[in-house]
């Protein structure tokens, strides 16, 4: 009797000692932690999928295209008429108008969301703050075709107005528009790095009897300088990649011109130009795309290594 | 004596130059930006009724309407938020919760910063080559929300991670205690007093896709069309119908950017309309966004 519970106690006796894991159900339930952790790390390699699928799709797409043009014409001739009888492939006309259309875009907005970001940050009192910066992450917010409506029936009118001979689709609307579209996240950006420099160099710097603009340009501006760069780097891609304030008020034409009063063609409203179109799928018109595409993303990728680099070069460490 | 005293004096003078430049600047921005959008509200607002919501796009700037953009906008943006609020939440729970620190996860974050600032057309090129032409999706609403759903995954996955890490570590070191798994730490704990800053990522995230015109326009949506997706209800058993997937269709945006384009003042006046009804979407969703991130924010302490 005494036996026969102890044997059947016994088992369940060591069953309990032994770890939880070792039963049916901590083996199950060690499975599916194993299976979620690898659903979960899928997940995440998806964004590195991305973007191998990115660089797939442009570069099969631009081989086919290379090898109709060569690389040596893509980059230095004179004329872009992909469309033509005669078709001339030269990238640098599109180009022009990017570079345009982004260097009046960044004209704007890196001095005045510099002075914004620098007057938030030291001057506002902090409810000034507080109000004003969610009211400029809002206005981050609106859709770029929203500022393109502007830059074409608004910002184009007044400076018609000013000057009669402004043509109706030029690159400076544009780049005005982009430019006040690119000003929150210059502000805002900017104003978050310079905010966390410590209060402790500020009060060194008051200590020896500077001023609150002389403390913001030669203390505060240069600690800042890394998170300040990451901002200035994200505005030039922006303003790199924008597509439909371009594509609405900077015209269509492709021409080789840095004068920001004529209307240009950039890369990326050459894209969108093609695609609204009904290019079948496979001829060289098709591939331009991918080739200016390719170009483009070449341009922002080179922007975004230069951050990089220029982050950890002046990283400060406090 | 004097020249200490002039420096100062000018010192002062330029911080209060400052001063007041700054400000005014700073007002000047808010002004410009409210002009702009006050601009389009007067133009575009009283255009906004009955007729103008439901109907079809037409050659007659009165008669147009934008019920199939509408429509289209609210079937794309089902299609990216089940792609990209899944993928985009596991892959932040991942990173936070079980990535272990090597080589491989320093890759996969590296590489979410910068698809984040990829520019949004080339997502379109990808797509167009890919689910397009590779995958024969054809210019459908699920090629259209796939793009869009990989476009703002990176901005989910960012906010998501911001809201994990807020979560204190005691509360997840107490459910190991009491002998929680890492998946019963995550889904009971972890997901729940995240959830308020996840939710507003998401909503931010997804009206970010509502304003997205340029990736659309590459893959070739329409803008003119002048009937609905098939429903995705069918009287029939098994009711439940996805056809609406792979019909053509067209978004707000680009019925905007189509009446633009147009020399007719009034298809400009349509083009304000839409404007309006986007930014109303967008804002909308912005301040909700904020709204809740308050209100989580107040009902949890720590």
């Amino acid at each position: 009797m005494m036996a026969e519970e102890s044997r059947k106690s016994r088992p369940r006796f060591k069953k309990r000692s032994l770890l939880y894991s070792d039963s049916r159900f901590g083996r199950f339930r060690r499975w599916r932690e194993k299976l979620i952790e690898l659903l979960l790390f899928l997940s995440a390699f998806a964004s590195v999928a991305i973007t191998f699928m990115i660089g797939f799709i442009l570069i099969v797409e631009s081989i086919e295209f290379f090898k109709v043009v060569s690389i040596w014409e893509f980059l230095t001739d004179t004329e872009w008429t992909p469309l033509f009888a005669e078709p001339r492939y030269g990238i640098l006309v599109l180009l022009s108008g990017t570079v345009v259309t982004s260097f009046v875009a960044l004209a704007v907005a890196i001095p005045i969301g510099s002075i914004v970001a620098i007057y938030l940050s030291e001057y506002a009192s902090s409810r000034v703050r507080e109000a004003v910066k969610p009211v400029l992450e809002l206005l981050s917010a609106v859709p770029t075709v929203v500022y393109g409506y502007f830059a074409l029936l608004f910002i184009t009118p007044l400076l018609q107005r000013l000057n009669d001979e402004i043509p109706g689709f030029n690159m400076l609307s544009a780049g005005l528009a982009m430019g006040i579209m690119i000003i929150p996240y210059v502000s805002s950006l900017s104003e978050d790095a310079m905010r966390a420099v410590p209060m402790y160099l500020r009060e060194g710097s008051y200590a020896m009897g500077a001023t609150r603009l002389q403390t913001a340009l030669k203390v505060v501006f240069p600690a800042a300088f890394s998170g300040i760069t990451a901002a200035y780097i994200l505005a030039i891609s922006r303003a790199v990649g924008e597509t439909m304030i371009v594509a609405i008020a900077a015209g269509l034409q492709p021409n080789l011109t840095f004068n920001p009063l004529d209307s240009a063609s950039t890369i990326t409203s050459y894209i969108v130009q093609v695609t609204l179109g009904d290019l079948p799928h496979g001829s060289i018109g098709y591939q331009t795309i991918f080739a200016a595409g390719l170009t483009l993303m070449c341009v922002t990728l080179f922007f975004n290594v230069l951050g990089h680099y220029l982050r950890r070069r002046f990283r400060e460490i406090y | 004596m004097d020249r200490v005293d002039h420096i100062v004096r000018r010192s002062r003078f330029f911080d209060a130059f400052f001063a007041v430049v700054g400000g005014l600047i700073l007002v000047a921005v808010l002004i410009v930006l409210f002009v702009l959008i006050g601009d389009l509200f007067y133009r575009g607002f009283d255009r906004i009724n009955w007729q103008f919501l439901t109907s079809f796009p037409s050659r007659f700037a009165e008669r147009a309407g934008i019920l199939s953009a509408l429509v289209g906008s609210i079937l794309v943006l089902i299609v990216t938020a089940v792609c990209s609020i899944p993928l985009g939440i596991a892959a932040g729970l991942y990173l936070e919760e079980y990535a272990p620190k090597n080589r491989l996860t320093a890759l996969i974050e590296i590489n979410i910063s910068n698809l984040a600032s990829v520019p949004s057309i080339i997502y379109g090129l990808m797509a167009l080559g890919l689910f397009v032409y590779k995958l024969n999706l054809g210019q459908s609403i699920l090629a259209a929300g796939l793009t869009l759903g990989l476009l703002v995954l990176p901005i989910v996955i960012v906010t998501t991670r911001e809201a994990i890490r807020s979560v204190p570590q005691h509360i997840r070191e107490a459910a190991f205690a009491v002998g929680a798994t890492k998946w019963q730490v995550v889904r009971d704990h972890v997901l729940p007093y995240s959830s308020g800053g996840i939710m507003t990522g998401v909503i931010i995230a997804l009206s970010r896709a509502i304003g997205e015109t340029a990736p659309l326009v590459t893959i070739g949506a329409l803008t003119f069309i002048s009937f609905l997706p098939s429903p995705p209800l069918t009287p029939e058993p098994p009711f439940i119908s996805f056809k609406w997937l792979m019909d053509p269709f067209a978004v707000l945006p680009i019925q905007m950017f189509n009446w633009i384009s147009r020399p007719q003042e009034g298809f400009h006046v349509n083009a304000a309309a839409v404007g309006v009804v986007i930014l109303i979407i967008t804002l909308g969703m912005n301040a909700a966004a904020i709204l809740i991130r308050w209100r989580f924010r107040r009902r949890i302490k720590w």
